[in-house]
């Protein structure tokens, strides 16, 4: 049984159909990245799977059961955690503050402790600037405690939205190092990106969207390799 | 005011000093009805049991707006809902004498009810398109005051309702000089310690909330709503159980306000007062206990103080120059241009806000830069 399985997943956004019935399986312990041109739907297709947009058609298995209209705080509790586009810290509170709220739905003190430790070693940077007012980040700085902060929840599956936009190309660099850093872990990521070059470089496996549609999908260095996506997608 | 601050972390971290501070203000808010009564005269302690009152609206709509960040332009409406609770339930006007521990909760229990019904058809609307609406709202709640004596009379319209029941245990009313202990206390400084004691409690729970779970996500959702869901916090909820409280406050403090008017009328409600709420923690700073009371403080206090501008001008000229009523309102919105001016981020401004407000650019840029030095 996958972890993840979208059955004819479609999303409407005002009146327009974003994401038309697509297809979608993710197995335990992948990283698998969904890449397209800017507008093809991959985010809409994100956060309608998160609870963030109604899904207009098709249905969503996460772990064999069904969570297609759940609300996103729901779905959220069943160990899906969004790191969404733009990052979404919070501002005014405190890079540790921010931590904190990750572990917001977890009781198990010990374990929450525990997943800290973990983060400050993925990220040694946010434990230097624990004190520090999270809006007052870089915006490299931002996205790994968007990131660190996905983690504190004790994800099952990391959904990552864009991670590498608008970062300086060094941190992109090291934001990639650090997705696949966390995949080893043995956490189950989807990762959806722009930069197609980078992200299947990193990915097992990938999906490439194009206006709603899955237009392709295989292993990650046969799409690297493929003329379509190669013209298309990696400029060349 | 680094001289507060100064002061307040030495508390943190002395023990004794903060219990002799803790003590002193005790002995000072008891005594101070009387201090005023005779320094300032009986009209001033009427003034100093409205500043109860409007701390209290001002720690509500500082949930509201300081906490979840829901900006709230109709929030007199609440005030309004409790004070006629109260005004129908204990006045001839329906021929009903309920005590003021039914009238006082229920108005509380109403006014959260009418919170959860502005909030349930807004929760997708934030900022400027959130404050239109609950501008409406409030002027809605005003205007059915306003009309609700036809075709079947229930709040008497724009004559308000009069004679409503004071305070009042059995036979024991508040509203009037009593004597106890061999002490004489006026009606004014009886209700001063009831309205102390719930302004107190108000404090105390907003205290424990900003500190909770609850408070936690209110702060969440201010700062980015969808990373607050994507959390596992059920947005929807905790943006009602805000608005609820923030209004169960204000219908709390209108019930103490129409027990101690003895008359309510829909033209005590207007917008004007919701926006007063609203410079309230502004001026103190949003989202921070202390500043927020200050904020309620100064605004009730400075308006009529102004009043004694007459004086002055004699004193200075003579003779009264301009009509002190004409000139306070002037003077008054001119401190507040100014004040907005020259400390936007409030008087006293919660740690964060301070220092989003006083950020030295310089320091940010070299924060920046630094991340791509390793």
């Amino acid at each position: 049984m996958s972890l993840l399985e979208l059955k004819q997943f479609a999303v409407s956004y005002g009146g327009i159909k974003a994401v038309k019935g697509v297809d979608l399986q993710i197995e335990r312990g992948e990283l698998v990245c969904l890449i397209g041109a800017n507008g093809a739907g991959k985010s809409t297709l994100l956060k309608a799977l998160c609870g963030l947009l109604p899904v207009a058609h098709g249905s969503v298995l996460y772990d064999g059961k069904a969570i297609t209209h759940q609300p996103a705080h729901l779905i959220a509790r069943c160990g899906l955690a969004l790191v969404p586009e733009g990052r979404g810290i919070f501002g005014r509170m405190s890079v540790g503050e921010n931590l904190d709220m990750g572990g917001y739905s977890r009781t198990d003190r010990a374990g929450i402790k525990n997943d800290l430790e973990r983060v400050f070693a993925l990220f040694p940077r946010l434990a230097e600037r624990c004190k520090q007012q999270a809006g007052t980040l870089s915006g490299g700085e931002q996205q790994m405690l968007a990131m660190g902060r996905a983690l504190m929840s004790q994800p099952r599956l990391l959904l990552l939205d864009e991670p590498s936009m608008g970062l300086a190309p060094l941190m992109v660099e090291k934001i990639f190092t650090t997705i696949r850093a966390i995949a080893q872990e043995g956490v189950t990521i989807l990762l959806v990106e722009q930069n197609a070059k980078r992200a299947l470089e990193i990915s097992q496996r990938g999906y490439v969207m194009e206006s709603g549609t899955i237009a392709l999908t295989d292993a990650a260095e046969k799409l690297l390799t493929n003329a379509q996506v190669r013209h298309a997608y990696l400029g060349e | 005011m680094v001289a507060f601050t100064l002061h307040w972390s030495r508390f943190k971290h002395d023990h004794r000093a903060a219990w002799m501070a803790f003590i002193a203000l005790g002995i000072v808010l008891a005594a101070l009805p009387f201090l005023v009564d005779a320094g300032l005269g009986r009209a001033w302690v009427r003034v100093l049991n409205f500043t109860l009152l409007y701390v209290m609206l001002a720690l509500g709509l500082n949930i509201v707006v300081g906490f979840a960040g829901l900006l709230d332009l109709g929030y007199i409406a609440f005030y309004a809902v409790g004070a006629y609770v109260y005004a129908l339930l204990s006045s001839p006007h329906f021929g009903l004498h309920l005590p003021f521990w039914v009238t006082l909760p229920l108005g509380a229990l109403v006014a959260a009810f009418f919170g959860v019904l502005l909030g349930a058809p807004t929760l997708r609307l934030r900022g400027d398109y959130l404050a239109i609406v609950t501008l409406g709202f409030g002027e809605i709640i005003r205007i059915f005051l306003n009309n609700l004596n036809a075709p079947v009379n229930i709040t008497n319209g724009p004559q308000g309702v009069n004679l409503i029941d004071p305070l009042r245990f059995g036979e024991f009313s508040l509203n009037q000089t009593q004597t106890l202990l061999g002490m004489t206390f006026t009606g004014g400084t009886l209700l001063y310690y009831v309205f102390l004691a719930f302004t107190l409690l108000i404090i105390f729970v907003c205290m424990r909330l900003q500190d909770s779970r609850i408070g936690r996500a209110w702060i969440a959702i201010r700062e980015d709503e969808v990373a607050a869901s994507a959390m596992g916090i059920n947005t929807r909820n905790i943006k009602l159980l805000a608005f609820a409280m923030g209004a169960s406050f204000a219908g709390l403090s209108g019930g103490l306000f129409a027990g101690f008017q003895g008359f309510v009328s829909p033209e005590s409600f207007n917008l004007l007062e919701s926006i007063m709420i609203l410079c309230m923690i502004v001026l103190g700073g949003m989202g921070n206990l202390p500043g927020v009371i200050l904020g309620a403080v100064l605004l009730t206090v400075l308006p009529e103080a102004l009043r004694y501008i007459g004086e002055l001008e004699r004193v200075l000229f003579g003779r009264v120059v301009v009509e002190p009523s004409d000139l306070r309102m002037l003077i008054f919105g001119l401190a507040l241009v100014a004040m907005m001016i020259v400390r936007p981020e409030g008087l006293l401004p919660s740690k964060q806000r301070a220092r989003e407000f006083k950020a030295d650019d310089g320091v940010l840029d070299q924060e920046r830069a630094s991340v791509y030095d390793k």
